[in-house]
């Protein structure tokens, strides 16, 4: 098998997996772009283990043993990512990124709803959090 | 046949050019053509999910995607990885990212809000990375063929051998990460119920203050 069928379909899949990582705004969705960005890099390694293996002398499969971690790694990555999206949908009743603004740095770019519901709130969600921390 | 294979041993630096003058771009193989087509039915899926507006459409797209690619993997003689990502990407990565959409009260039709507005920039630089990428790829692995004859390169005898005698100790390490993955995600997951019964009550006390 010619090695550009693997290598270009990993190529694209990665640039899918960014345009939904930068284009969405549901933290779950971009959770799923990140699992194809992931999913891409695996068929690149699984590809080049195949054709190293083959070419190669002796070899010790660090492209499939790699794969396997980077498997492992993404399932533990969305468990954590999971945990971090309800967390925030629990606290703040949103999963949508685009509204989580609290650290961003000068001007407020969206308008003033936003900023008062979203100043006030997170406010009093540190505060008892802090309260809690200290008990 | 065996005359070239006797001649990829002996010179092993002479193999892809040797591999070149058999091969032909205008003659694919059956596995190639194969690959191609579930590549093609990979993509779309992949595409698809990037871009609907129905959240679980876009989970249940990624299955297809998923699924795609362990098929490429069996293609790719991988077997034990192809067996890998259908158990743990389609069996529990999706089941968790719709648990996570439905914990979220994700709506079930149509939201109009599901791309943000930096849409038209981030299809820039998607384009522009696919198409370095690709170029790049194209242009360094032109004359490269992956010989897919013989014993499969992934089996679970291939694989589990070299996991366990060159790669034992990052395994291990893998395995203390994800019991600190398991442990992270119960404390997240405990602390943020927590927040939010103390959270009630605070608010409880609050509005008893007030009266």
């Amino acid at each position: 098998m010619h090695l550009a069928y693997p290598a270009v379909l990993s190529a694209l899949l990665f640039c899918t997996g960014l345009y939904g990582v930068l284009a969405r705004r549901n933290a779950i969705l971009v959770l799923m772009s990140v699992e194809l960005m992931l999913n891409a890099v695996n068929l690149n390694l699984v590809a080049f283990d195949v054709w190293l293996s083959r070419t190669a002398e002796d070899t010790l499969h660090s492209g499939q043993a790699l794969a396997l971690f980077t498997i492992a790694i993404a399932a533990a990555e969305i468990g954590i990512g999971l945990a971090i999206v309800l967390a925030v949908y629990r606290n703040r009743g949103t999963s949508d990124i685009d509204k989580l603004r609290d650290t961003a740095e000068g001007h407020e770019p969206d308008g003033p709803d936003s900023d008062t519901t979203g100043r006030a709130v997170p406010g009093s969600r540190t505060a008892g959090e802090k309260a809690e921390a200290t008990a | 046949m065996t005359l070239a294979a006797a001649a990829g041993t002996a010179a092993h630096a002479t193999t892809t050019t040797a591999a070149a003058g058999t091969h032909g771009f205008l003659s694919p193989t059956g596995v190639e053509i194969a690959f191609l087509l579930v590549g093609l039915v990979t993509f779309g899926a992949a595409v698809i999910t990037v871009t609907t507006r129905q959240l679980v459409h876009a989970a249940l797209w990624l299955v297809v995607a998923l699924g795609g690619l362990a098929v490429e993997y069996l293609l790719l003689t991988a077997e034990f990885i192809a067996w890998v990502q259908v158990l743990i990407y389609v069996g529990s990565v999706v089941v968790l990212l719709l648990f996570g959409l439905m914990l979220t009260r994700a709506p079930i039709g149509r939201s109009p809000d599901a791309d943000s507005g930096n849409r038209p920039v981030a299809l820039a630089v998607a384009l522009a990375a696919a198409g370095t990428l690709v170029w790049v790829v194209t242009d360094a692995f032109r004359t490269t063929w992956i010989d897919l004859d013989g014993a499969p390169a992934g089996s679970t005898d291939v694989t589990g051998a070299s996991l366990f005698q060159h790669w034992v100790l990052p395994f291990e390490a893998l395995s203390v990460l994800l019991l600190a993955a398991l442990v992270g995600a119960i404390v997240l997951s405990r602390k943020a119920k927590a927040d939010a019964a103390s959270d009630a009550a605070d608010t409880r006390r609050d509005t008893e203050g007030t009266r």
